[in-house]
């Protein structure tokens, strides 16, 4: 038994998007109340109809949401564990809910509000780089490794020494993301950027550069989650979960504030166990994908997805993005259409769920022809990480 | 290799200031960092199977044994992946950019990697699979970090 096509996303909303500073005194629970009145709006349901919540890295207060709201009776509550990992799992997460009868309409939301620091600085109980003081931080800190930036710049690094990876090729996932945001009036960086651009910005990281690296912003994301057989009632065309899949290597671990993953999956996305099982539940491969929202935090990481992903051999991620592309109006398979992590706005994941159901009901601003059926990937870095198909 | 040749150079800036390397040991993390105030690089082995882990952790990942002792290695080992950090993302590390990050590799401890420093090497010349060995640096604040140059 799974879970797929049991379940449909039947509305998605964001509130504004802001870059990080500008968002005056908004909270996070505000951004997460416009986006879910977006959502419903969108999805013809009122807020008496939501049951459940569905919430990832680090979730929220189920009680204080539903009481700020007035929803009768709540009937499910969950948070997948990690960070930026769990965005899809969110959305698996309110499916499963649906289709085991716990819940009838589920909502995925998320609000971030200056959540992000700028640069750390030492408080009491927190470690020099600001973090919770912990035994393990002891072998990172000190020896500077405090970013996750300069962790992921270990796992590029790495890529580069074993398959000749190329800074260039980070440099095109940087062009092609910018380019359909520049597609995309929501996005908050709308500017075109040339490969030298890209190789022009500052570097932070070595092999990573200001353009490899996403955004900081604030704002909120909202996806509504129902069973299938409700959803054809509604205002908009469902977009079904076809499969889904969380978790990862076990010996992935904490990953990137860890760095003792075994050699054979070091630079890799952590996701190679998922693509196996997504497609399984799915019934397609690859070749069925027509567009992909793969979770950019970090150019490199999306080249390291597509190889996971099998749209390409372990190690060709770099040279497929310079020969078959990404970009949308070329690419046979466009990825990040929104602008992405990169370009767009930076909400840990939900906004790429919220354009491949642009894509499946045909209204995204860089439209893959008849696409049906769509990946849509959470954060590479720390287990679990997570990712669905939706189709139409 | 004997303590002397381990000894840091007298006088010298250590490669990141002691700031950052305030320790907040747990009952296992402990002996990993009273070793190194001897000079001596010590990595957990499970005592059942001789598989090493890092960072400290209660049992073996590979037979799950709660039997463990502390082994020490040469300090020789080589670069398996490195950054150069040009951006500061902490105030006391501003005036050491550009600094490198390395993860080593021992080949007397498999299957665990060190976050450390190379030292006395400049940015463009720090490479994977460099060969490296290690210095220990004892800090003002009592701490002793495990760093390592070139070899």
């Amino acid at each position: 038994m799974t879970i797929k096509d049991k379940a449909a996303i039947v509305g998605t909303g964001t509130s504004q998007f802001y870059r990080r500073g500008q968002a005056g005194p908004r909270t996070g629970l505000d951004f997460m109340l416009e986006a879910t009145f977006n959502a419903l709006d969108d999805s013809g349901l009122t807020v008496d109809d939501i049951d459940g919540f569905s919430y990832y890295a680090g979730g929220y207060d189920s009680g204080l949401l539903s009481q700020t709201l007035g929803i009768p009776e709540v009937r499910y509550s969950v948070s997948m564990t990690g960070g930026g990992g769990g965005s899809q799992g969110t959305v698996a997460n309110a499916a499963a809910a649906v289709a085991a009868g716990y819940a009838d309409v589920v909502l995925c939301v998320k609000g971030d509000a200056g959540l992000r620091r700028g640069m750390a600085r030492p408080r009491a109980g927190r470690d020099a780089a600001g973090a919770n003081a912990a035994p393990d931080r002891d072998f990172l800190h000190p020896f500077g490794l405090m970013s996750p930036g300069q962790t992921f710049a270990l796992m590029a690094r790495r890529h580069m020494e074993m398959f000749g990876t190329t800074t260039r090729q980070f440099g095109e996932v940087a062009v092609a993301t910018r380019f359909h945001a520049s597609r995309n009036p929501a996005a908050l960086y709308r500017e075109p950027i040339t490969l030298e651009d890209h190789e022009n910005s500052r570097m932070i990281a070595d092999p990573l550069r200001l353009l490899d690296f996403c955004l900081e912003t604030d704002g909120g994301t909202a996806v509504i989650v129902t069973s299938a057989e409700r959803a054809r009632d509604l205002r908009q065309r469902p977009v079904y979960v076809m499969a889904a899949a969380q978790g990862g290597h076990g010996r992935w671990g904490q990953g990137i504030f860890w760095q003792q993953m075994p050699e054979e999956y070091y630079a890799s996305s952590g996701h190679r166990p998922l693509a196996q099982r997504l497609y399984a539940m799915a019934g397609v491969g690859p070749e069925d994908i027509d567009v992909a929202e793969m979770y950019d935090h970090f150019t490199p990481l999306v080249i390291m997805q597509l190889e996971d992903y099998g749209f390409c051999k372990i190690g060709e991620g770099g040279s497929y993005v310079e020969d078959e592309g990404i970009r949308w109006g070329q690419a046979k398979m466009p990825v990040n259409t929104h602008g992405g992590n990169l370009s767009e706005v930076y909400l840990l994941g939900l906004t790429h769920t919220i354009e491949a159901v642009r894509q499946l009901r045909g209204t995204s601003t860089s439209q893959v022809e008849g696409a049906e059926v769509a990946l849509v990937t959470s954060g590479p870095g720390i287990m679990p990480t997570s990712a669905i198909i939706l189709h139409n | 290799m004997t303590q002397m040749e381990n000894r840091p150079v007298p006088a010298q800036k250590p490669y990141l200031p002691a700031e950052v390397a305030e320790l907040f040991p747990d009952e296992l993390s402990r002996e990993f960092w009273e070793r190194a105030k001897r000079h001596e690089l010590v990595f957990q082995q499970c005592a059942r199977c001789q598989t090493f882990r890092h960072p400290p952790a209660p049992i073996c990942h590979v037979c799950r044994s709660f039997e463990f002792q502390w082994t020490q290695v040469s300090g020789r080992g080589t670069v398996f992946s490195f950054t150069i950090v040009t951006h500061g993302v902490h105030p006391a590390l501003l005036q050491s950019l550009p600094f490198n990050v390395i993860l080593v590799e021992f080949p007397d401890a498999p299957g665990v990697r060190l976050v450390s420093n190379l030292i006395d090497t400049a940015p463009a010349e720090v490479k994977v699979n460099q060969a490296v060995e290690l210095v220990w640096e004892d800090l003002d604040n009592g701490t002793t970090l495990p760093r390592f140059r070139r070899v």
